[in-house]
């Protein structure tokens, strides 16, 4: 197989491109994907600092990898879950790629800082494990990047990620998620502007690119999430786009430029709800938020 | 005598397959959607159209993240 631009061998194929690449047009063809996404929905400008959500895996790597080959003024930041020898691991990958790349790192620890670890909140709020975990990230990532100073923060979230969150969302007709998942969440009262700066890319890319650039990332799946709907929402996705490349990409990208606009007003109307949180001063629909009532119910937990 | 060494995931195991085999039958003879993983020969991808020979030893590594 050839690469497309030029004609060298090839090191990946990617179907629904319709193309194959060597490693320098690869890398070439990422950033051009990635650089589409920030300028197409005006995510940032080179001006601004940026904070870069890191677990140690592949996507948020590959992302701090790229802002920084872009250009980009990008620090991260890494939360540390309780999660075991998992949240060492994903840690130490963390750790190590902000020192080869002399990049800036800041690390909050939940367990440390809040108390609790991510199965000690799924037990005491009887919820699967990803839900405490990915309200925790909310919160916390939010509060790292307003207390920092920067004025964006960006996440891994890739092509996959997206089809599979809007495929659920479509399952279950949730019309309020549908309205708020953008790749830009602008910034307000209390909120960093949040971007989603690889939803160009899928998640076979991001990791050939890892590959291509020597980039050491955790490759075993987080043990709290084995046999989640989100997984299983990937796995229906790819059985299609194996017989049909290109179908992921349409469903997700199609739905920001069709559906979104569509979804405006019920945005604006869940925006009109947000309140205060009563304890931590965050924008909430409810008087206390979801982390607070999240720390709480830990804390009052017989379990502990 | 010889065979293509694979190292799979989820559960981490070896298992050898009897080559020349290409890419793409090598992923589908293991029930696996090649959407889903990455081929890796040494420290390099393989496309989906090489053939692999006996001695080589590749891993296939999940792409699939479910945060």
């Amino acid at each position: 197989m050839k690469c497309k631009p030029c004609g060298q061998p090839a090191v990946i194929d990617i179907p629904r491109h319709r193309a194959a690449f060597c490693a320098d047009c690869f890398n070439a063809h990422c950033r051009e994907q990635v650089r589409r996404a920030i300028s197409s929905h005006r995510m940032m400008g080179h001006s601004e600092r940026v904070l870069v959500a890191i677990s140690g895996g592949k996507d948020s790597l590959a992302l701090w990898h790229i802002l920084v080959a872009l250009g980009f003024r990008a620090d991260g930041v890494y939360l540390g879950l309780g999660i075991g020898d998992y949240s060492d691991t994903s840690r130490g990958y963390a750790e190590r790629f902000a020192q080869a790349h002399g990049l800036t790192l800041h690390v909050v620890d939940i367990p440390d800082e809040h108390g609790f670890a991510i199965p000690e909140a799924a037990r005491a709020t009887k919820r699967v494990p990803c839900s405490a975990c990915g309200l925790s990230k909310r919160h916390l990532l939010n509060r790292a990047a307003l207390d920092g100073g920067y004025d964006v923060l960006a996440t891994g979230h890739n092509l996959d990620d997206e089809a599979a969150v809007l495929f659920g969302n479509v399952l279950q007709w949730q019309v309020g998620y549908l309205a708020r998942q953008r790749p830009v969440l602008a910034a307000t009262d209390g909120f960093a502007r949040r971007v989603k700066p690889l939803i160009r890319m899928g998640e076979r890319e991001t990791a050939a690119y890892c590959v291509v650039n020597r980039i050491d990332y955790l490759v075993d799946e987080c043990p709290m999430a084995a046999g989640n709907k989100h997984l299983r929402y990937k796995e229906t996705l790819n059985a299609m786009e194996e017989r049909s490349p290109g179908v992921k990409a349409t469903f997700y990208l199609k739905f920001l430029d069709e559906m979104l606009p569509v979804l405006d007003g019920v945005a604006e109307e869940e925006r009109a709800l947000v309140g205060v949180c009563s304890r931590c001063g965050s924008p909430s629909s409810a008087a206390v938020c979801a982390f607070c009532t999240l720390v709480e119910r830990v804390a009052g937990s017989p379990a502990r | 005598m010889g065979a293509v060494q694979v190292r799979l995931h989820n559960p981490k195991r070896d298992v050898e397959v009897s080559g020349p085999v290409r890419v793409t039958e090598l992923v589908a003879s293991l029930g696996l959607n090649r959407e889903s993983v990455l081929v890796i020969r040494g420290d390099s991808l393989v496309t989906h159209d090489e053939t692999l020979h006996d001695t080589d030893v590749v891993e296939i590594r999940p792409v699939i993240s479910g945060g």
